[in-house]
């Protein structure tokens, strides 16, 4: 199972963090620091991209992480799961964000903060892979906007107009 | 709606305006922060949806990714979660998954919104509802929600479906008795034609087998997972299908059988390396048996170990040692590779290489491969240097150094390991410095000497890391301090001027050990000049034949009187050594004239090494030492300090006058001193042994003593009688209250206000009831009994210690290796076989915490075992069987209820204790094959037979007294047959 998902740049700031078993926001920022603090900020170019992180986040738990020009990103997960497999996950992860943002950067992850949740939820739910391909994530976090926007569309116009007729 | 509301909607801050503000920084991050939240707090109370669900937004974002709390904001999490627009709904479930848990209380106002969501026709909002719950589901949730879920797990949308049997770990472990009404459904997802589906069902199997202390409970699914294995394209599903099967090969030998061959096709065919490692690691953990298999899996590896990629490597590396502790040859034939991967850049492959040569140690090589690692240590950064020397330790102190042989070399490779400037191990090596003194008692000359070697340095006093090892050095030259060469010497090491940069608790066992060598020292010189004659120090150990080697003046008057030495293995190692050290040490003053006395001949210290003068010298030196520390604030310096200066105070006088006078013109009872310094030598020279983990137990408690009756009286009397916790202390161990405590009150005069107070209130009190805390003629009579504190632990000791080594010279017998060696390897004092007792203790407490679900799946899955057996009987006609089946899971929950209602026993239905849950369990085994025939009559024929069958299966039960689980567990047929 996969317990956490956490994006974060060079400098260490969270981008996005998601923790599958309930940790309280103080915890989280501590744990994202420690991550950064303890490994990846130290860590040499061209080596392995896995950590034990026993230390961290309790006993059988591994870490894998990648690094895309300013940013990290780091999947934490127990012995259930395959570490090649979650290098890989990462790789669609990113690749669907790219597809999703056209050549995604740093700033389309700041300022999208929902929709990454949107992207992750369709691969990663409650700690389980539900989907690995690209293609299929995009489908559906499309739907899912449309689905959005057309909510937002319908009730903002008469809620404008009945405001000012009601005046 | 109100004109104020469209001002806030319009001028209101965006998610967007937010982050914008964030990062310019006009104001500092979190004074901006605090501003935000002020509006966030004001935007989210108000009755316009739009604005409350911006504002929840916003407050969600900076709960991510700026820590703030969001817990206050629970109820509006609610109000947002039930807007019937998309958008905002989507917004309330983000909030909802990220902030709520179990201490949440608005939770319970959840379950009917999240049922509505769970029944929406709209997909995407019974994917939200279903997310949410994932993360969020408790156990009222999990329960009230179930019947939504259960019909979900056959929806037609693969998006919801895939989503509802993933969602169903959470509700098993949350719910287990969800596990009842949907387990069927579950299994049958792993059967879609879907990948989608089938994927999350292997998924949540794979998490399910792997959480379950017993996963014995999913070999009835083993066909399934089989077919799965065979026909399964998809790399993932077939990772996951690896997993599980990993956890039923231990349990199942057949069945390894069966998957050996498609696992290794696997192996051969598949382009994916994830896919290719999983099959390595199934084969190296649970196929090592198949050498076939094992032979692939160590071509694969060896492709690993060669790979640029550092992530394969790595990987490959770590195969092997998993495979390492099975098979040593194909770790052998990599290597090379493993050498090379221990000077590579990359910290994880260099910490498995590590880890696979410290493998491939045995009590042959262990001298050279720790020679290579240490010296190579030496030149490692920090860290990993720890790493190396943690493992050596680990590995050549591992079962009492199994693999030690030569204990002198292990010694002085402990010692050569504390000078590596990044040691850190100061704990490690300080343990075993002093274990090994304790248990091998042929190590102690050498361990001394490199004792000698640290302490005398006066650098390593400057490393607050070693500071741990020096403590031990200390402790091992005061004990052992017969095996050193050179009192003087040591007594100088030890009274430094550089010790001040020790802790006061270290500089306590050096000034103590000190203490030991001036009384060694003082006792040879007076035996030397005949003041007290060897024999009657020989009289006293003989006088304790069990003690054996008990008393050490008997090796020390053995080195006095025989020079050939023949018999003591450590003396010819001991005398050539003393010469080059006194040549060395020439310029010390104390020494010198030792040195000069003995320079001429190579035999040293045994002959006259302790002169009048230098026993004066010696004097003058712990008293110009230790002066300034009796004045010491750290009480451990003090306290120790004092004591020798007592000591020297009171001899001194005397002492003079007797080293004054000639050879053996003494009556020693004319005498204190020799006395004196006789009965500190002989309180120092008990030998210290290590303690056996039970030896408390093994201490008779005496006859007459109740202890615990008379602390339930005492729990009565603090009852009522509220009293401060010092008189507890006096009341609580009469023992020590009438023996220590006596003395302790004499010797201050002035005791402290409280205990008075406590001893009145305690006279009060047994005048008031009558009641005495022991009997005090019985208490007399327990304390004479009572052996000295120290004796029974150590006979007993030695009885179990003899044990161990009639043990350990069988093993020795037994393997051949052992008996090569031409130097035999010394006796390890062991006490303790292992250490089970922690281990089942964990295994329970882990079986506890999961014992509902696992107690639940037991019931489905054993529950419906009856059907393979059936299935097994006429293999044609599988489907009849799965119906049986499916009626049973699915009409279980009710009817077993009523038929345990219905039952002449009144303990089930709402048992909640372990025990009775394992009864009523195994009271409807009895009843489910039963029912199963009662559903059958009507096709089968053989009803009969299978009857006939159940009920001698029933009698059987009975006959064996209340059945249990463990019992059952055999009948689990041959599943792939």
């Amino acid at each position: 199972m996969i317990r956490a998902v956490m994006v974060m740049n060079t400098q260490g700031k969270p981008r996005l963090a998601k923790f599958y078993d309930f940790q309280p926001p103080e915890k989280q920022q501590e744990l994202i620091r420690s991550v950064y603090g303890g490994f990846l900020c130290s860590r040499a170019e061209n080596v392995s991209n896995f950590v034990q992180a026993d230390a961290i986040f309790g006993p059988d738990t591994l870490m894998v992480y990648k690094h895309y020009a300013t940013l990290y990103f780091v999947f934490v997960f127990d012995s259930s799961e395959n570490e090649l497999a979650m290098l890989d996950l990462i790789q669609v992860f990113v690749e669907t964000l790219d597809k999703c943002f056209k050549n995604v950067c740093e700033l389309d992850i700041v300022f999208n903060f929902s929709k990454m949740h949107t992207i992750l939820d369709e691969i990663i739910f409650g700690g389980q892979v539900l989907e690995t391909i690209s293609a299929e994530v995009m489908k559906a976090v499309d739907e899912i906007t449309k689905l959005e926007k057309a909510s937002n569309a319908v009730t903002l116009v008469p809620k404008s107009v009945s405001g000012w007729q009601s005046r | 709606m109100s004109a104020s509301s469209i001002m806030e909607s319009l001028f209101q801050r965006s998610l967007d305006d937010l982050i914008k503000g964030i990062r310019l920084q006009l104001i500092g991050e979190s004074k901006f922060i605090t501003k935000a939240m002020e509006e966030i707090r004001r935007e989210i109370k108000t009755t316009d949806s739009q604005t409350k669900a911006v504002a929840l937004e916003k407050l969600t974002y900076l709960n991510s990714i700026h820590g703030i709390d969001m817990s206050w904001a629970a109820f509006h999490v609610v109000e947002v979660m039930s807007s019937s627009r998309f958008a905002h709904k989507k917004i309330g479930y983000l909030a909802a998954s990220q902030s709520f848990n179990e201490g949440t209380d608005v939770i319970l106002l959840i379950t009917n919104q999240l049922r509505k969501d769970l029944t929406s026709t709209n997909e995407f909002e019974v994917g939200l509802a279903l997310e949410c719950l994932s993360v969020i589901a408790t156990t009222d949730l999990a329960r009230d929600l179930t019947p939504e879920i259960f019909t979900l797990l056959s929806s037609s949308k693969t998006f919801v479906r895939k989503k509802a049997v993933a969602v169903i770990l959470r509700i098993f472990v949350k719910y287990p008795d969800a596990v009842k009404v949907s387990f069927k459904r579950l299994v049958e997802n792993l059967e879609n034609s879907d990948p989608h589906v089938m994927s999350a069902a292997v998924g949540v199997f794979c998490e399910l087998a792997s959480k379950d202390p017993d996963p014995r409970l999913y070999l009835p699914l083993a066909p399934e997972f089989y077919r799965i294995l065979v026909d399964c394209k998809n790399n993932w599903i077939l990772i996951k299908v690896l997993k599980i099967f990993a956890k039923l090969l231990p349990l199942e030998p057949r069945l390894a059988k069966r998957v050996v061959d498609p696992i290794c096709e696997h192996m051969r065919r598949t382009g994916a390396k994830s896919l290719m490692f999983e099959c390595i690691r199934t084969v190296v953990t649970t196929l090592t048996d198949y050498e076939s298999a094992v032979k692939l899996a160590v071509e694969k590896i060896r492709e690993l170990l060669v790979d640029d990629d550092p992530n394969l490597k790595y990987l490959g590396l770590q195969a092997l040692s998993i495979l390492g502790a099975k098979h040593l040859w194909p770790v052998l034939e990599n290597k090379d590779v493993v050498i090379n991967s221990l000077s590579d850049a990359d910290p994880n492959i260099k910490l498995e290489a590590l880890h696979l040569v410290m493998g491939m140690v045995s009590e042959t090589n262990v001298a050279e491969i720790s020679r290579v690692l240490v010296n190579y240590a030496l030149k490692s950064e920090p860290q990993f240097c720890n790493e190396i020397l943690g493992s050596i330790l680990s590995t050549c102190g591992r079962n009492f150094y199994e693999i030690v042989v030569d204990f002198d070399w292990y010694v002085s490779l402990l010692g050569e390991m504390s000078r590596n400037p990044h040691c850190q191990k100061g704990e490690e090596i300080e343990s075993q410095f002093v274990d090994i003194g304790l248990r091998v008692k042929d190590a102690r000359p050498e361990l001394v000497r490199v004792a000698r070697d640290l302490l005398i340095d006066p650098a390593l006093l400057g490393n607050p890391f070693l500071h741990r090892i020096l403590a031990a050095s200390a402790w091992v030259s005061g004990e052992y301090v017969e095996f050193s060469k050179n009192p003087f010497e040591l007594m100088e090491a030890l009274l430094q001027p550089r010790t001040s940069l020790l802790p006061p608790l270290i500089r306590a066992v050096y000034i103590h050990s000190a203490f030991k060598v001036l009384v060694f020292c003082l006792h040879s010189y007076l035996v030397q000049r005949e003041v007290i004659h060897p024999s009657s120090v020989d009289d006293l150990a003989t006088g304790m034949p069990d003690l054996g080697f008990g008393i050490k003046c008997v090796e020390v008057s053995d080195i006095a009187k025989c020079q050939s030495a023949a018999d003591c293995g450590h003396d010819d190692e001991f005398n050539p050594r003393v010469s080059d050290i006194s040549v060395e040490d020439s310029t010390m003053e104390t020494t010198r004239d030792i040195t000069v006395h003995e320079a001429s001949s190579s035999v040293s210290l045994q002959k006259e090494p302790f002169t009048h003068e230098s026993i004066l010298n010696l004097l003058n030196l712990v008293k110009m030492a230790l002066g300034p520390h009796s004045g010491t604030d750290e009480v451990e310096v003090q306290d120790r300090a004092q004591n020798v200066l007592g000591f020297i105070k009171m001899i001194e006088q005397e002492l003079h006058g007797l080293l004054g006078e000639e050879k053996g013109n003494f009556e020693i009872g004319e005498h204190k001193v020799p006395k004196i310094i006789e009965l500190m030598y002989n309180a120092f020279s008990k030998e210290l042994g290590p303690v056996s983990v039970s030896a408390q137990e093994r201490v008779p408690i005496p006859d007459g003593l109740m202890l615990k009756e008379d602390l339930s009286d005492l729990d009565n009397m603090c009852a009522d009688v509220l009293k401060p916790p010092s008189s507890s202390f006096t009341t609580g161990n009469p023992q020590f209250g009438e023996r220590e405590g006596d003395s302790f009150f004499n010797l201050h005069g002035k005791e402290p206000e409280p205990s008075t107070e406590s001893t009145l209130l305690l006279a009060q009190h047994r005048k008031q009831h009558g009641l005495y805390y022991l009997p005090s003629d019985k208490n007399e009579t327990v304390s004479n009994d009572y052996p000295p504190a120290n004796e029974p632990p150590l006979l007993s000791n030695l009885v179990d210690g003899t044990q161990d080594l009639m043990k350990l010279t069988e093993q020795s017998l037994a393997s051949k290796k052992k008996s090569n060696h031409a130097k035999p390897r010394p006796v390890v004092v062991k006490l303790d076989e292992g250490d089970e007792l922690p281990v089942s203790a964990t295994k329970l407490t882990k079986e506890s915490k999961d014992d509902s679900l696992s107690g639940a799946l037991r019931d489905i899955l054993l529950g419906d075992k009856v059907n393979p057996m059936s299935s097994q009987r006429q293999p044609s006609d599988k489907s009849s069987g799965k119906r049986e089946k499916e009626a049973l899971v699915d009409s279980g929950y009710a009817s077993r209820s009523k038929q345990n209602l219905g039952d002449a026993q009144p303990s089930h239905g709402s048992s909640s204790s372990r025990r009775s849950k394992h009864r009523s369990h195994g009271k409807e085994k009895q009843r489910s094959p039963r029912r199963n025939n009662e559903g059958k009559e009507d096709t089968q024929k053989d009803k009969k037979k299978g009857s006939h069958h159940h009920r001698r299966h029933k009698t059987r039960q009975r006959a064996d007294g209340p059945p249990n689980v463990i019992s059952q567990t055999p009948v689990i047929p041959d599943f792939l047959l």
